[in-house]
């Protein structure tokens, strides 16, 4: 499994990785391919507020539905349409085109809570 | 059976669909039906109409109780001397206790499941990866008729049959020679440039869906009646079966509610989901949905209210507390290959 060394991660498998003054948001690699094949991705609406571990959307595999935590808290200011026709995209780039939504952080000492890329290795098993 | 392969299920039920997916179907029960009593008992215990049947004839049937409840749902072959019925998993120890508790001293009821292995060839491809691999070809059987075939020196039952809107068949063979005719099948589809891949459960699942074939469990249970479900056309009413007078009775009170397709819009419906009429008064329920690869569709099956099931009648699905847009639509999604 790849892991995006830019990113650091939640344990619940979200990564966040800093662009500039944008935090983007997704799943690991990891998460993905124990999902197996996504079929559908909700995601909230641009502008809402949303904290820390709360649901921002839900991911569908071919099996079985999964919420989406926020791993850090912030303003949803885009998210990615092409999931709505390609949610695939999530399975083949987790952390390129399979990216869900971008945010304005709103406190930016939540980043270095999350785990970085060697931690979040070590907790799914890889070195 | 795994839920998939490494494949993945999308890309197992694409491969299905344009070349020759692989099923690992030896948890089906098979039966042997023979003894003097057993052409008249087969007639009374299963619905569809069988007298007609002669070798090498193959057909689809219900097994009901006498309320008209589906036990579960056949295939019925005809063999020269006996008849051969394929069960569902899950029912074959209830499938036999049935049988056994309906037939008179005439009869003789054998389980074959742990001596037949069972693998389902299906695409549009396997008749011709079968006649690469096997002699004599079976391109030569007609639809729902089955022949006997030797891959090597390994007898096989082939049916032309399936699961899944494709053409194929599934094969029945002695079970010590599974891991042989599997890999013969895997390997002879590399060898030959046919795209063969084992597929999961998933895709086994999405596959018929489309194709609008039913799962036990789902669409017909020991819950639904056989009406219900529509499948009418399965039953001959004009011979005696087991659950015929019920379903008379059911008939003529009228139906309380029928199986339709939905398709939804904005999410993903699962078994079990909540629908409403347009109004947000109940419905009904689904009991099968998913996305449907080929179609490109999120679908389910659902028992609704009689008045709902017109193709177009708007609906709402129930997902996670959010009522999403659906409509009735036209089963089955794919036309199988027998059709078109």
């Amino acid at each position: 499994m790849s892991i995006d060394v830019r990113a650091r991660y939640a344990e619940s498998h979200e990564y966040a990785r800093q662009e500039g003054d944008i935090v983007v948001v997704g799943i690991s690699d990891h998460a993905q391919a124990e999902l197996g094949d996504i079929v559908f991705v909700e995601l909230p609406q641009v502008g809402k507020i949303i904290g820390k571990g709360q649901t921002f959307g839900t991911v569908e595999s071919v099996k079985a539905a999964s919420d989406l935590y926020m791993p850090v808290s912030g303003k949803v200011v885009e998210i990615n349409a092409n999931l709505q026709t390609d949610p695939a995209l999530v399975n083949k780039e987790p952390y390129g085109g399979g990216w869900m939504l971008k945010i304005q952080p709103s406190d930016t000492k939540e980043m270095g809570q999350l785990l970085d890329a060697k931690s979040y290795g070590k907790t799914i098993g890889e070195e | 059976m795994p839920i998939s392969y490494p494949t993945g299920a999308v890309e197992e039920h694409m491969i299905t669909r344009r070349s020759v997916g692989l099923f690992d179907i030896d948890h089906m029960g098979q039966v042997e039906v023979s003894g003097s009593g057993a052409d008249a008992f087969v007639s009374r215990l299963v619905s569809a109409k069988v007298s007609d049947m002669r070798p090498p004839m193959a057909r689809y049937s219900l097994l009901l109780d006498d309320a008209g409840l589906v036990l579960d749902d056949l295939f019925v072959y005809r063999l020269p001397q006996s008849w051969w019925i394929v069960v569902n998993a899950s029912n074959r120890q209830t499938d036999l206790d049935w049988f056994r508790a309906h037939s008179g001293s005439d009869v003789v009821i054998t389980d074959r499941s742990d001596d037949t292995y069972m693998i389902a060839v299906q695409g549009p491809n396997a008749i011709t990866l079968m006649d690469k691999l096997a002699k004599p070809e079976v391109s030569k059987l007609e639809r729902f008729t089955w022949g006997n075939i030797q891959m090597d020196d390994v007898p096989i039952l082939f049916g032309r049959t399936g699961y899944t809107g494709e053409d194929g068949g599934e094969i029945f063979f002695p079970a010590d020679k599974a891991e042989f005719v599997w890999n013969k099948l895997l390997d002879g589809g590399a060898s030959l440039g046919i795209e063969t891949k084992p597929i999961g459960l998933a895709a086994r699942d999405s596959l018929r869906f489309e194709a609008g074939m039913p799962l036990h469990g789902h669409e017909i249970s020991p819950k639904i009646n056989a009406l219900e479900a529509l499948f009418k056309w399965a039953c001959d009413f004009d011979k005696e079966f087991i659950g015929k007078e019920a379903l008379q009775a059911i008939a003529e009170k009228g139906l309380s509610r029928k199986l339709v397709g939905v398709e939804v819009f904005g999410g993903v419906p699962r078994e079990g989901y909540e629908i409403t009429d347009a109004a947000g008064a109940p419905a009904g329920h689904c009991v099968a949905g998913m996305y449907c690869p080929s179609v490109k569709k999120y679908a389910a099956n659902a028992f609704v209210r009689p008045d709902l099931t017109k193709v177009g009648t708007p609906l709402k699905v129930i997902i996670r507390g959010q009522p999403k847009d659906a409509v009735v639509v036209k089963r089955p999604l794919y036309i199988p290959a027998y059709r078109r």
